[in-house]
């Protein structure tokens, strides 16, 4: 596989470290419930088809991708930097 | 008809005109005791048992394509039950006394073979953490020894002692465990279950579970609704979708897996080494042929293929542990898609659903427990309680804790 | 004709008469010539015996001329080199080849195992399934060996490969794979585009089909189209072109996986060169011209030595020269193998008859046949060929049922061809049947992937370089870049591709079983074998190939797959696709492992990771240990200590009682800045953070979120928003992997930056009493160090030697006095020099790992052993440590029933009752007079070392309440090592509880 970063071009798989499912959000604060916790650190949809997924570009520039895949023909339909630039700030 | 010497000689003199089909192709019935969903090894020995053991013989196993069309014909073939942990270990050495009278039980040669397993080691902390895995073995009453390097030598003699990157200091050896030829043990459960009773349905893909009032009445299939009292999940790979059918989320993501093997060979290795400084195990087949794997993959697929960084980190390890493999050639490479657990332990357990049962999460680790997963699921299906060696795999013990994460990774499904 | 290969043809082919080439086989010596194949060379000496089969050890010879050889399989080189199931017919002749045949016992003329041919019907298809089984002990000990015996084929070379191979990456716009005509064609047309283009071929010769038959393009000779193609390609810069390179596998995203044989037409590599080398060719797109695999006719002794493919024999003769009989017999079910019936009878054969089960035949083969007066026999078969180990005759049915025998030296057998899809099958898609030809095409595609030629099932020339010109220019238009003016695709003689195959040939009615007949050869599965497999059940294709074994041999079924569903089909009254497809998994032909692994084996199976410091610990005369890449220094012996104890006991000594020196750059250091960088500590930390004072260190505990202890480490304020964190060796890139997921995945509104700098800097530890006086002879002097103005848990930026920036710390893991002096990495090791000339006065040691290691549990700090990915805060004594006032990574799941239950195994200390006894990492701890079974498990040793200060053996442990039981017994149970003795359970700082030792 390769993935094109969206900092460094496109780069063989090699050069990344999967985490998984990007799409739960982790309950923050001090008010969060070990229910809500529990649901984001275990449960996961598992689709077989569009996933969307967290991958670290660490033999590269370091950054977490947002990168959007079809679990069963492993196309990727899109890359994108996890952390986004605040607004009216620049990249 | 029964296997033996003298049908085969009987059957030789006619032709073999006379030879029945292993198993009925069975058309589904309106209606069932219990309906297992997924005709691999998982499937078919929990059909077999809940026949045999229980009684049940009002079952069926429907599979969406050909029985044993899964993970129990695409694995490494290897038995053992060298685990550490108190909610495995007696499992998995249940499992192992299981293979060793499965001929018996089901009669079919699936050529359990018991020629070790082998785990090397290369630090003094490997060696300790060893010691901790096999002295926890002892105590369970498995069979475990710890080898030092000689030792291991006088075993393996063509493995690289001399100038590898990380140097074998020993091994820890399970001489019970071995390997077992996979198809045999989907076709021979599946055989004893049909002798028994039980349909097996191929060519019959679930597209949904019928659930009224918090309970399962029965399932929708590509050939019709099917009813059931009760309805038991062991699709291994598939768990997830299966389980979005009745409305649940899973502690569980599907990886690839892949598998390699060699040309065939005259016997060069008798036992199954694994690597204890890469993601390395390996056999040799009956026929010849090495058998050999790695690491998964590492990111969710259902793809049933990999790709090359690791089939080249698997042959990497092949020629780091054994430098005489260079010019022996790989013959086939394949994937297989499995259940990932968020602790790299299964689940036997209910389902929040009445009448809905749960076998899942096998990890890589799923064929050698074959025979106690259709044991246990059966027993659980049966009496609608744990059986004593499965009382660990609960399917809520993420949200209590009683995690059974035998390698310290967490909830991080590919690093188990 | 020579007498030498008396077979050889006296002109033609594409072999280099001049240059005459000997080799061995079976310890005979014969003579070929460059250009030839082993299996052409063998051809030529008259050899026809050349293997026996897997189960029946049958006689075999040579079925084909390519990399779908079933039969021909032989131990290629000597030695080390051996290289076990060879196939002779895509081995390339070299001078001094050496071959021997496999599988046989004691020779390949009189092999004792053929009596399994005897027992042949009881050794039908999963046999072994069916007995065996008692008594159960008997597998194991007898039946087992003698099977795995006799399996098998070749032998493998049971010495380290003497060869080295490599790995290479390529990227181009259009990767074609095959060098026939169509490929050639596509090659072209990409390249005149512009593109860059990789041309892969896997035989050592370009030109696929071409070079066996004898064609005309443009009315020239096909050779001639083939050599200015060549010489076109040759001249565009961007196009590369790769003959010995075969395509095993598509991967995804456009990655061809490819091997190179560099110099496996050589008897070794020369020097310094590779045996072969394996490529990943990144390509945007592909054309596959791969071209077809000819189909036998399973009948009656189909496998007998002389019955080979029809276009095997057409390249034997055009290319090689080779007549492979001189009385042969053609079995044609289409216009296909005529061709090889007017090429033999032009090479000088004579052919006996041509058996066509078709009942009309095509005027103008009829013509060619009286032309080289051969019988043409139409609407019949042949119903058996024998001779066992060469052929002698074939018996031919006529259209009434009538046989008759005919004597023949060669029977050339076609019937149609498979388009050489597999590698479209790679990514699981399945390919379709298409009735026009009798064939399976490819179906969906892998993305970027087309098929040209024959391999698309479009089996003429004329369409061959039809395809090619057009997916070759398409291929390249995708990649943006426009098309060149449109050539007329060059014009070819006629060809007839007519086909009405037969899948096989049963025995006559009435007559007696005439002998086995073979869908796979290797595998030696017959048409009974698949025909049980039907009657048992094992209908789906996959059961039919697991069961009986069909197409798993090292051929993959390329020759067998698709008579053995046609025979299914024929059993269950289906049609070919309703029985199944055949799906091909990589590789498309065996790749060697050791080009796989390249150069990683032995010492370069992983790199090595040398700390700054690490000539200087070798000039210290250090032993060396693996910890995970690195290599530390373990220990330092001196002359004179013959056991690693007796120097780790002086190394201990030395800084308990003095000053020692620790080379420590392998920890990780993640250099943390920006306003928010206290609170982002917060956040991953267990403790708190924001009143650190600039200037301190701190020690801090990180958990995963599931709750369990991930690392720890001591963090630095270097000032107001800058803080350095140590991290443990094994999980700096996990740690820093870590924190970046929490910034820039959880929180990215922090103002915080990271970066690793464990490379940047090299750490020492200088420990002991004497310590703050070594450290004044390197520290630049405008610096107080006194315990008063850098007390302890002091860390600053300071300088040494003179205005080098340095970072100071002063933090223990020995309990002793002790700092860490960070430098440049640069500086690493004229730091350990200048500390060492330092320390001299004071008797400075330098101590390693394993002293390191004495002494943090002689202080009862926790370290991998410990933090296992299993334990918590609080069984590891430092629950404590978790802050109640803010969130952090890992605390709801920390706060989960089974994390915080009472009964769970904490940490403590151990010491044996008896001090003369040693204790081992590992053990168990059972009750004293309990019964050694899990049950009565209550934890085990983590960690364990012998005390030089106590002078006895100590431990760390992990105890079931074992913070209570300060002072108890219990046994530590070690049955894989044969121990088992009393411990008590003690505190587990074993030195200076108090830490006063710190403070000085």
């Amino acid at each position: 596989m390769r993935i094109t970063c969206p900092h460094c071009g496109a780069r063989d798989v090699q050069e990344f470290t999967y985490l998984g499912d990007a799409s739960p959000s982790r309950p923050d604060g001090l008010e969060a419930t070990e229910a809500a916790m529990f649901d984001y650190v275990y449960q996961r949809e598992n689709p077989a088809g569009r996933h969307r997924e967290l991958w670290y570009h660490g033999a590269g520039c370091h950054a977490w991708l947002t990168v959007t895949r079809d679990t069963r023909t492993h196309a990727i339909e899109a890359v994108e930097p996890t952390k986004r630039p605040k607004a009216g700030t620049a990249a | 008809m029964r296997y033996s010497i003298f049908s085969l000689a009987a059957q030789t003199l006619a032709g073999h005109r006379g030879w029945k089909p292993a198993w009925r192709d069975a058309a589904p019935k309106a209606e069932y005791d219990v309906l297992i969903i997924g005709g691999g090894g998982h499937g078919l020995a929990t059909a077999h048992y809940l026949a045999s053991r229980h009684g049940i013989t009002n079952v069926a196993v429907i599979e969406k394509g050909y029985i044993g069309s899964g993970n129990v014909g695409r694995n490494t073939t290897i038995i053992r039950s060298n685990y550490l942990l108190p909610g495995n270990t007696p499992f998995y050495e249940h499992s192992l006394k299981l293979w060793e009278g499965l001929e018996q039980d089901i009669n079919y040669n699936a050529m359990v073979s018991q020629r070790g397993v082998l785990n090397l080691y290369h630090s003094d902390a490997q060696r300790d953490a060893y010691a901790r895995r096999g002295n926890a073995m002892r105590l369970a009453g498995v069979d475990a020894d710890l080898l030092d390097r000689e030792q291991v030598r006088a075993m393996v003699p063509f493995l690289n002692y001399e100038t590898g990157r990380f140097p074998i200091q020993g091994g820890l050896l399970q001489k019970r465990g071995g390997s077992v030829r996979h198809d045999a043990v989907a076709w021979g459960y599946a055989r004893a279950a049909d002798q028994r009773g039980v349909d097996i349905v191929q060519n019959c893909e679930v597209t949904g579970l019928t659930i009224a009032n918090g309970r399962i009445t029965g399932v929708e299939t590509s050939r019709g609704p099917i009813r059931a009292k009760k309805v038991a999940l062991a699709v291994a790979g598939n768990s997830s979708r299966l389980a979005a059918m009745a409305g649940m989320r899973l502690p569980i993501e599907t990886h690839v897996l892949q598998a390699f093997v060699s040309e065939g060979l005259k016997p060069v290795i008798d036992n199954v080494v694994t690597y204890g400084a890469g993601h390395f195990y390996i056999s040799q087949s009956d026929k010849g042929g090495l058998v050999f794997g790695g690491d998964i993959d590492g990111y969710n697929s259902y793809a049933q293929r990999g790709n090359l960084p690791v089939i080249e980190d698997v042959m990497e390890s092949a020629m780091g542990l054994w430098p005489g493999l260079g010019r022996i050639r790989m013959l086939r490479h394949w994937g297989g898609v499995m259940d990932m657990s968020m602790d790299g332990s299964p689940i036997i357990d209910h389902t929040p659903v009445d009448g809905l049962y749960l076998n899942a999460g096998w990890c890589y680790g799923g064929f050698k427990a074959t025979p106690a997963s259709g044991f246990c699921f059966a027993h659980l299906i049966a009496r609608d309680e744990p059986h004593p060696v499965a009382t660990a795999f609960r399917l809520d013990r993420f949200a209590t804790g009683r995690v059974i994460d035998e390698k310290g990774a967490g909830a991080q499904p590919n690093l188990h | 004709m020579s007498t030498k290969q008396p077979f050889r043809t006296a002109d033609g082919g594409l072999i280099d008469r001049t240059q005459p080439q000997s080799f061995r086989f079976d310890g005979t010596r014969y003579e070929g010539f460059a250009g030839d194949t082993l299996a052409s060379a063998l051809l030529a000496n008259g050899v026809r015996l050349v293997g026996r089969s897997f189960k029946y050890h049958r006689p075999r010879g040579i079925l084909s001329a390519g990399p779908e050889e079933p039969n021909a399989l032989v131990e290629l080189r000597a030695g080390a080199r051996r290289e076990p199931n060879t196939r002779a017919t895509v081995t390339e002749l070299y001078h001094g080849l050496e071959a021997r045949s496999q599988n046989r016992w004691p020779s390949l003329a009189f092999d004792v195992l053929s009596i399994n041919s005897l027992l042949g019907p009881a050794l039908t298809a999963g046999f072994y399934y069916k007995t065996f089984m008692w008594p159960a002990s008997f597998w194991e000990k007898l039946y087992e060996p003698l099977i795995r015996r006799a399996a098998g084929l070749g032998r493998a070379a049971g010495h380290e490969d003497p060869d080295h191979y490599e790995k290479a990456f390529a990227f181009c716009d259009v990767l074609v794979i095959g060098g026939g005509p169509a490929g050639l064609a596509a090659a072209l047309a990409a390249g005149r585009t512009g593109a860059r283009v990789i041309l892969c071929d896997e035989d050592f010769r370009l030109g696929g089909k071409l070079l066996a038959e004898k064609r005309e393009i443009d009315a020239r000779a096909s050779s001639e189209w083939i050599a200015d193609t060549l010489a076109e390609l040759a001249g565009m810069p961007d196009v590369r072109i790769m003959a010995r390179s075969t395509v095993y596998g598509v991967y995804d995203h456009g990655i061809y996986g490819v091997i190179e044989r560099v110099n496996d037409h050589l008897p070794i590599p020369p020097a310094h060169q590779p045996r072969q080398r394996s490529w990943r060719i990144n390509a945007k797109r592909a054309v596959l011209a791969a071209g077809a695999i000819e189909r036998p006719i399973v009948f009656a002794g189909n496998d007998t030595p002389g019955v080979m493919l029809a276009g095997a024999v057409r390249a034997y003769v055009n290319r090689h020269g080779v007549l492979p009989g001189r009385e042969a017999v053609i079995f044609t079910s289409g216009d296909d193998g005529w061709a090889t019936a007017r090429d033999l009878a032009a090479a000088g054969a004579r052919i006996a008859a041509i058996v066509d089960p078709r009942p009309q035949i095509d005027a103008g083969l009829t013509a060619l046949a009286s032309r080289i007066g051969a019988r043409v026999l139409t609407g019949g078969v042949v119903s058996a060929a024998s001779g066992g180990r060469a052929l002698r005759q074939v018996t031919i049915r006529d259209a009434s049922g009538r046989e008759q025998t005919i004597a023949c030296d060669l029977l050339a057998v076609s019937n149609g061809w498979n388009p050489t899809l597999h590698l479209t099958s790679h990514q699981n898609t399945r390919p379709v049947w298409d009735e026009a030809i009798h064939a399976f095409v490819p179906g969906q595609m892998p993305a970027g992937l087309s098929v040209a030629g024959s391999a698309a099932g479009r089996f003429s020339l004329a369409q061959a370089l039809e395809d090619g010109a057009r997916l070759g220019s398409q291929a390249a238009a995708d990649c943006g870049f426009a098309p060149t003016v449109d050539a007329q695709p060059p014009k070819t003689d006629p060809e007839g591709v007519a086909l009405a195959p037969v899948w096989r040939v049963k025995d006559g009615k009435g007559r007696s079983f005439r002998g086995k007949a073979f869908v796979d050869f290797q595998n030696d599965v017959t048409d009974k074998d698949v025909e049980l497999a039907a009657r048992e059940g094992f209908k789906p294709v996959e059961h039919l190939k697991r069961y009986t074994t069909l197409g798993m041999a090292t051929d993959q079924g390329k020759t067998s797959n698709i008579a053995g569903l046609a025979i299914m089909a024929e059993q269950t009254g289906k049609t070919i696709p309703e029985t199944g497809t055949t799906i091909f998994r990589p590789p498309y032909t065996p790749v060697a492992i050791g080009a796989l692994a390249g150069h990683h084996r032995g010492q370069d199976f992983r790199p090595i990771r040398l700390t700054p410091t690490h000539q200087w610990s070798k000039d210290q005369g250090a032993v060396f240990v693996e910890a995970g890449l690195w290599l530390r220094a373990q220990y330092y012996p001196r002359p004179g200590e013959n056991d690693w104890l007796v120097t780790v006991n002086r190394e201990v000594l030395a800084v308990r009682n003095g000053v020692g020196l620790c080379d420590v750059s392998t920890l990780g250091k993640i250099d943390i800045q920006g306003a928010d960088a206290a609170g982002f500590l917060e956040r991953v930390y267990i403790n708190g953070w924001k009143a650190l004072p600039v200037g301190k260190a701190r020690y801090g505990l990180m958990l995963r979120e599931d709750g369990f202890v991930m690392d720890d480490g001591t963090t630095s304020r270097l000032a107001e928003t800058h803080f350095v964190m140590t991290t443990t060796t094994a999980n700096a890139a996990k740690v820093m992997q870590h924190l970046e997921f929490c910034h820039q995945v959880l929180w990215p509104d922090l103002d915080v930056r990271m970066v690793s700098v464990s490379e940047q800097w090299a750490q020492a530890a200088i420990a002991g009493p004497k310590a703050r006086e070594v450290l004044r002879g390197v520290v630049d002097a405008q610096h107080d160090i006194s315990n008063e103005a850098f007390p302890y848990l002091a860390a600053r930026e300071i300088t040494v030697g003179g205005g080098i920036p340095a970072r100071l710390f002063r933090i223990s893991f020995s309990g002793e006095l002790a700092y860490e002096l960070a430098v440049p990495a640069d500086h690493g090791d004229a730091m350990m020099r200048a500390l060492m000339a330092a320390g001299e006065p004071h008797g400075i040691t330098p101590y390693g790992t394993e002293a390191l290691g004495v002494m943090r549990i002689e202080k009862g700090h926790v370290a991998g052993n410990e933090l296992n990915g299993q334990t918590t805060a609080r069984d590891l004594g430092l629950g404590k440590m978790m802050s109640s006032k803010k969130d952090f990574i890992g605390r709801l799941m920390a706060g989960r029933d089974a994390l915080v239950e009472t009964g769970r195994p904490s940490f403590v200390g151990f010491k044996p009752v008896d001090p003369n006894q040693r204790l081992r990492a590992g053990a168990h701890f059972i009750g004293v007079g309990k019964p050694a079974v899990m049950e009565h498990d209550e934890g085990y040793m983590t960690s364990v070392a012998y005390s030089p200060n106590l002078k006895h053996w100590m431990g760390l442990g992990l105890l079931r309440n074992g913070a209570s039981r300060i002072g108890e017994r219990i046994r530590a149970v070690d049955p894989v090592r044969n121990g088992d003795i009393e411990v008590e359970i003690c505190n587990p700082v074993f030195v200076d509880p108090e830490g006063a030792r710190l403070h000085v």
